[in-house]
């Protein structure tokens, strides 16, 4: 019983790193920002899920102890991940893309950051460029 | 017995992700980049903290990660806000 639960364990936490290593490395490696974006939203999420689910069994079967902060710390990652994903999604459209390009939002007013009704200050305009 | 080997695996794999995630912080082509690869390390760095917990059998890490979470998250919406609008707080 014990080797299994350490074979889980371990099983989890490599999981883990790989998902990781592999999402950090898709941050370098991918050519254009929005696929860039695709790589460690997905795969670290699922990595540190992984080595949160480890930790919580390891106190379960080791130390006795049931602790509830790593599920906090997992549905805390996973409201929050979409959210930072959409925000970086959308500085980058509004650095990349010119206002005239963007599709029609189908109601009356423009695209928010692009409203001349408020005045924005934002940097200036920087284009998807290679990483060098 | 395992387990320290695994243990050591994922410490190694999350400290190469955090020095790469470094490199693209420092050559980015875009600010969104830059963005993206300091919330990757925040998430990589709360994955060390919660592996350092298991190593030392401690639980008084995990309100730090807790924390730090909060902060990493706040601190993306900060910066891209600031991107978008060119002002965080309206």
């Amino acid at each position: 019983m014990d080797l299994i639960v350490e074979y889980i364990l371990a099983a989890l936490l490599v999981i883990g790193g790989v998902f990781a290593i592999v999402g950090s490395f898709g941050l370098l490696k991918l050519p254009t920002t929005m696929q860039r974006l695709h790589a460690p939203t997905k795969a670290t999420t699922i990595g540190v899920g992984s080595a949160l689910i480890a930790s919580m069994a390891y106190f379960w079967f080791y130390e006795d102890t049931v602790s509830w902060h790593e599920l906090m710390i997992t549905l805390f990652l996973f409201l929050t991940a979409p959210i930072t994903a959409n925000f970086i999604a959308k500085a980058q459209l509004h650095l990349a893309v010119k206002a005239e390009d963007l599709p029609p939002t189908g109601v009356g007013t423009q695209w928010a950051t692009f409203d001349p009704e408020v005045e924005a200050v934002g940097p200036t305009l920087i284009h998807d460029r290679e990483p060098d | 017995m395992i387990l320290n080997y695994a243990l050591d695996f994922a410490f190694l794999c999350f400290g190469l992700g955090l020095a790469m995630n470094l490199y693209r912080v420092f050559r980015a082509p875009g600010v969104p980049d830059r963005i993206l690869a300091l919330d990757t390390m925040v998430i990589n760095v709360l994955a060390l903290i919660v592996l350092y917990g298991v190593r030392t059998g401690s639980g008084v890490n995990f309100e730090a990660a807790l924390l730090f979470a909060m902060t990493g998250f706040v601190s993306t919406v900060a910066y891209c806000k600031f991107v978008l609008r060119g002002d965080i707080i309206e």
